[in-house]
This record gives structure tokens, sequence and C-alpha cells, in this order.
């Protein structure tokens, strides 16, 4: 694969890289434009008073959330974390080592909140809120994906997850907001999705995944939308619709609602379970795209609500719904609201509902890629740390052949795929390559011991990632798949229940 | 021939001196008084009003690193484990993590030994730790230097070093080396530094032996005791508010609503 950047070289994990001062410093997305920031209640461009206002919005901020308060203040420069995170791992700039990234706004902190920043700011390393500070934010708070790896090896649970997203709601509350994410939160508002689907694109793309089924299998499985009276509303990043390989983990839930005998329904109002809200720290935005949720479930009075395979919108829904669209009591209250589209085809296999032929898969050796927001900013099932055992579950079920990669970088220290957080734009394709190095070095070894074929994952983030990475470093794109094609494709439809 | 003073002269200059050096000892004493009331209720006031204003602030959102305990006495065992085994320090860097703990933990057993200045009659438990309590010493001391070289030597830790990491090791190391030195080089008078803190404590400015050593370990402590609440040294409180370790996992469960959200 040709690229203008020098892609990584594969050797053995793990492999932490001496520091390459602005190794990165290039690296930055588009800015978003007048039209792209105006709806989502920021300025347009960078506003005149920038500095005034992005203290303002500091101090406003350090008195909403404990967690920018006390990781602002908390921090021994202990070092735990330089070596963990993927973009310090895949690139070398240390201002991607996660305390350094932190260090970008507590120095502003420092100066302008602390006693000794302000007496003594060369002493503590403080320093003013000037334009270069400015456009060290806007690159490096853009060269984070959110996943939260630094947090579980900080001794204070430091998560630069909060202080990226702490960053980039100053800088669009100044005018500097990053046009990728912006403008998919704009197309949620103004069509219903990430992608900007319109309802009767939504509904012809439908039917013909029903033609598909039906040719394929000779059974006659149903994608409903806008089904009134269904069980269940199914809330799937709009990736589903149509992209390979993630409409081949649609197919595997409608096969397993089918062949349960469950009523189900997709949302036109609703058809994004995407919240990139989340990403630039935007609770109000986050709020308002997943308050579409709600509306459309009451609307179609379904009894439970699930949802698709996609990281960080099981973060949103798993860990926030519940306050920022809740309570749920118009819902069943047997089920988990929300629940996870792995819940519930685990459910489902533990109840015997579902007959599987694993040969299907035979031509398969697969590991799993844990996904970083499914890992470490929720759960499933009712026991910590179910959200690694069930998906792997869901997995063994279907398939004969399944390898786990090496420990620490898996369950709680899986490595993103280096294109979550709001980075996963082609203006970011060399940080995004370098990112996935981590993972890229791990798959390699169990491909070389174990001769694994597939990776399975379940976001779709990681998949539309890993198909545009995987070639960067020799290997096939089509390596990636959806962990509900490996449950689809062995599912005995039709079959006596 | 070398001018011998008389006897008379002799005298008078031994009178002065020790006036004079009864004077500074006066002054000394009432000044370390002076400056240990002041530390004490720079540390008290600061600390607190950082508590109280980590623990005003919301916590709008659940944002537990799972996985995580999905209820409270799970929670209190996993902050646990973060204060006395330094968990998630010892997933990360074992090196670091044996001298952060050999220091930390040194600290605390050192400290727990200086109770009996403070204590008449002296506590049994604190009797029983005295001989242990030497060794924590050294173990401080094992602790700061390792940390340090780490910080000297390790290029992505150097990168993140501000002026104030380094004073900071500094700091406590000098206040350990001259409290090992007390111990055994220059010893001081430890029954008078008794009789002086259980002065301070009844608002009573008893004689401070003024040895140099005691005085600079005592000078360091205090400067400790006024930076701890504008330092990274809030890190100790700190863990205690921070939402990724003290939230259980139960938002589908219980509605995370915070009353001062």
């Amino acid at each position: 694969m040709k690229a203008e950047f020098d892609i990584p070289v594969i050797t053995h994990y793990p492999q932490t890289p001496a520091i390459q001062v602005d190794a990165m410093v290039h690296s930055q997305p588009f800015v978003a434009k007048p039209d792209i920031q105006e709806p989502l209640g920021f300025p347009g461009e960078l506003v005149e008073d920038w500095h005034d206002k992005a203290i303002d919005k500091m101090g406003e901020l350090l008195g909403k959330y404990r967690s920018l308060q006390v990781f602002m203040d908390a921090c021994v420069k202990c070092g735990a974390c330089t070596d963990k995170c993927h973009y310090y791992l895949g690139t070398a700039d240390p201002k991607n080592m996660p305390v350094a990234r932190q260090d970008l706004m507590r120095k502003v902190y420092r100066r302008y909140f602390t006693f000794a920043g302000k007496h003594f700011p060369k002493l503590v390393g403080a320093v003013d809120l000037t334009e270069e500070v400015l456009d060290d934010w806007y690159k490096y708070y853009h060269q984070c994906s959110e996943c939260r790896r630094c947090s579980v090896y900080c001794p204070y649970g430091i998560d630069t997850a909060e202080i990226t997203m702490a960053g980039r709601e100053i800088l669009a509350s100044v005018g500097v907001g990053q046009k990728y994410s912006n403008e998919i939160i704009g197309k949620v508002f103004k069509i219903g999705n990430n992608l900007g689907l319109p309802e009767p694109a939504l509904v012809d793309t439908l039917e013909g995944l029903e033609e598909e089924v039906k040719e394929d299998t000779d059974v006659d499985v149903r994608f409903p939308v806008d089904q009134k009276g269904a069980d269940i509303l199914l809330v799937t990043p709009s990736a589903d619709f149509f992209a390979e390989p993630h409409v081949d983990g649609l197919i595997g839930y409608a096969k397993v609602f089918h062949q349960a005998g469950i009523s189900w329904t997709l949302s036109s109002h609703a058809s994004e379970a995407a919240n990139f809200g989340l990403f630039i720290g935007s609770q109000g935005n986050m709020q308002r795209v997943a308050m579409r949720i709600r509306e459309a479930a009451l609307e179609l009075g379904v009894k439970r609500i699930v949802v698709g395979e996609c990281g960080h919108a099981w973060r949103v829904a798993y860990s926030y719904w519940n306050t920022l669209i809740g309570p749920f009591d118009f819902l069943d209250p047997n089920y988990p609201a929300p629940q996870h589209i792995c819940e519930s085809t685990y459910d489902l296999i533990q109840q015997g509902a579902l007959k599987f032929n694993k040969e299907e898969n035979d031509d398969k050796v697969v590991t799993f890629h844990d996904s970083c927001n499914v890992s470490r900013a929720s759960r499933m099932g009712n026991m910590p740390g179910g959200q690694y055992v069930i998906p792997r579950a869901l997995i063994k079920a279907s398939c004969n052949h399944f390898v786990d990669m090496r420990q620490e970088t898996i369950h709680e220290g899986t490595f993103c795929c280096g294109g979550g957080g709001g980075l996963l734009t082609d203006d970011l394709v060399e940080l995004r390559v370098k990112g996935a190095l981590p993972r890229m070095q791990a798959l390699h070894e169990v491909i070389e011991e174990n001769e694994v074929t597939h990776m399975a994952a379940i976001c779709a983030i990681c998949k539309s990632q890993f198909t545009k990475v995987l070639p960067y470093y020799d290997l096939g794109m089509d390596m990636i798949i959806s962990v509900h094609q490996l449950v689809g494709d062995a599912l005995e439809l039709g079959v006596e229940r | 021939m070398p001018a011998y003073p008389s006897p008379q002269v002799a005298s008078k200059v031994y009178v002065l001196v020790s006036r004079l050096k009864g004077i500074a000892v006066f002054v000394v004493s009432y000044l370390y008084a002076a400056l240990f009331y002041l530390a004490t209720a720079v540390l008290i006031v600061g600390v607190g009003r950082r508590i109280l204003l980590y623990s005003r602030t919301p916590a709008p959102l659940k944002i537990p690193t799972t996985p995580a305990p999905t209820s409270t006495p799970g929670v209190v065992a996993r902050m646990f484990r973060e204060v006395v085994f330094f968990e998630s320090l010892f997933k990360s860097n074992k090196w670091t993590w044996l001298f952060g703990w050999a220091f930390h933990f040194g600290l605390l057993l050192a400290l727990l030994r200086h109770l009996r200045y403070f204590t008449d009659p002296v506590w049994s438990w604190v009797a029983f730790i005295q001989s242990a309590g030497v060794y924590a010493g050294y173990a401080m001391v094992f602790g700061l230097v390792g940390l340090w070289i780490r910080r000297l030597a390790v290029d992505r830790v150097r990168y993140i070093s501000a002026p104030s990491d380094h004073l900071m090791l500094a700091l406590i190391l000098g206040i350990a080396g001259s409290g090992l030195l007390m111990k055994y080089v220059w010893h001081t008078d430890v029954v008078a530094l008794k009789t002086y803190m259980l002065g301070l404590m009844s608002l009573q400015i008893k004689q401070l032996p003024a040895d140099p050593m005691l005085l600079i370990h005592l000078a360091l402590v205090i400067c400790l005791m006024i930076i701890f609440p504008i330092s990274k040294l809030l890190h100790a409180p700190g863990l205690f508010f921070s939402p990724t370790r003290n939230q259980a996992d139960n938002p589908r469960e219980r509605r995370h609503m915070p009353t001062n959200a």
C-alpha cells in the first residue's frame, strides 16, 4: 500500500519507542466551517475574545465535572501511563503520552486556577493560554481516541478521555470545532443518522437485504422499519445498513430475531445508535442525539430497546441513557434497559432457542478484538467482565476455531483500533494507521502462531477502521468481521426450536 | 606571647555567650512554634477546602473504569486495594510500583512512629512499632531514590517532569535523610523535643533543642505541610474522589441522578 508517511514495521509486542519530539505535530483534522458549527450551538469561527472565553469555559467545566477538577490536581507525573497509549506507541510523539496530553490543559489550569501556577509558573510548568497552546490543543486532543486505556493503569484513575472531551468542548465553544464529528452530529439532527441516509433509502436498503437473505437461505427473514407494537426497537449504527462487513452483522441480528420468533423493528426517526456528542464532550448535544431514541421507542410502543454492535454507542446507551433520556419505566422490566444485541443473543442461546451448525465457519480461525468503550466504559450481563465473556461465548457457539490475542492486549487492556473517538476520518489517516500498530502486533502474533484468519469485533468504528488500515500492514481488509456475521452464518434457520 | 583573656573577661564572655544562646533558643522555639501553628492551619484549611470543592463538584455521568464493582461494598473493596496495594500502578509498571509502595508505606510507618513525640504516655502499639519504624526511614530513601532515578533516566518520565517534581523529591528525601542522620549520627535531645511538642499541643511554648539537624528536619516538614494543599500532593485526597474508581457500575439498575448536578 502506498502512503505519504512511513508505515510502522510490525515487531513483537510490546515495543516502547524512544520519544521523538513533534513527530506528529503536523497532524490535525479539518476545522468545521460555520454552517457545521452553528446548528450545534457553537460559534462559526474563532471568536475575537477567545482567550477569555476559553478560560471562562474551562472554569465552567471545572465546576461542572468532578472528574476534570480532581484529574487536574491529582497527577503526580509518575509516568505509569506513558507507555500505555496506542498513539504514543505508534507515533513516538511525547505529547501522545496520556500525561503529556493532559498537561497541555493542566499547565493552563495551573496558570489561571492555582496559587502555585499564578505566582510561580516556571516552577510548576504553568503557561499562559496562547495561540500556540490552543493549536496544540486542537492537534493533540484530536490524537486521542478517548479509549480509556490509560485510566486502567493510573494509580488515581485519571481518565485522559475526560480531559480530551473537555479540551474539545472548550475549542468548539470558542469556534474551533472538528469538521468530521460536528458534521455528523448535524446529520443526525437533520436526517436521523450519521450517514445522512433518508427514510426511503433506508426502506429500500432493507428490502434489498430481505431479498438477499431469501436468495441465500430460502427463508423469509424480515427487516422491519417503523413497525408499531413490535417487541423490540433495534438501534444500530447506520454503517450496518450497507457497508461490508457491518451489514453482515445486521443480517445476523435479523436471523437471530427471526429464528427466536421475536418481533422487532428499526426506526427511521432514530436510525442511528452512534452518538458523536460523546466524542466532542458536549453533554447537551449527546442528550439531544439520544433523545430521538426515547421518542422513537415511545412512538412505536415497544417493550424493549436493543442496541446493535457499536462500541461508543453502547457506552452512551449503557452508562448514560438512563440519566439522559430515562427513566425507562415504559419498557418491560424483565429485560435490562437498554440491552446489547450480544446479551440478547446470549440469553437466547442459554435458553436453547438457537441451534448452530458450527462447521459453517470451519474455514475460519477467529480472534476477537475487544472494543475500547465496551471493555472499559460499560458492561454486559450481570457480572463485571461480562462484556468480555458474552461476545466470546457467541463466537464459540458459532465457530470451532477461536483463539485470543496476548493477554495484555485484550479485555481491560485492549488497544483501541486507532480510529475511535471521532478520528475515523481520512484527514487523519496517518494517525489511524500508526495508532493501529499495537493491535496489529498482537494480531500478527496469532496469525503466525495460530494461523488466525479473521478478527471479529462488535463496533462499527473498529470495523471501518480495520477495513481501512489492515491493507497498510499487508493484511486483507476482509479479515475483520462482525460477531453477528459468525452467528448468522452458523445459525440453523427454519429448524424446529 | 599569646594573649589570653583575663579570667574576669573570660567569665564575662561566657555569660554573654550563654545569654545570647538563651535568646537564640528562645527565638527559635517561638519561631518554630509560630511556623508549626501556621503550617498546621494551612494544611487543615487548605486540604479541607479542597475536599469541600471536590465533594461539591457534581459528577453528572457514570464513568467508572470497567470492569467495576456493581455495589457499594465492592467499591469500598476496590478503593481499599487501590489505597493499600496501589492495584492500578501494579498493573502498570512493577518498578514504579515497588519504589512508590516502599516510599509510601515507609512514610506511613515513620509517621506512626513519630506519634511517640505527641502522646504521653505513648500508646502501646506505637511503642510496639518503634523498632520496625527505623527501617521505614530506609524504605523511604530507597523508594525516593528509585523514583528519582526513573524520573531522570527514563526519557518519557524526564519529558513530563517540571522543576517542582524534582524539588518535591528533594524535599521529602531531605526530611527522610535528616531524620536518619539524627537517629544515627547527630542525636538530638528527644526528651526535650517531646516536651516541646506536647507543649505546642497545649499552647505552651517550651524550649526546643536547637540542634542544626533537628531544625533542618522540622523546617522541611513545615515546608511540606504548607505546600501540601497547593501541589500535586493533593493526589492523596484526590484518589478518594476519582469517579473512575469510586463509582459503582450499576447505571441500568439505578438511575444516576446526582442531586448536585
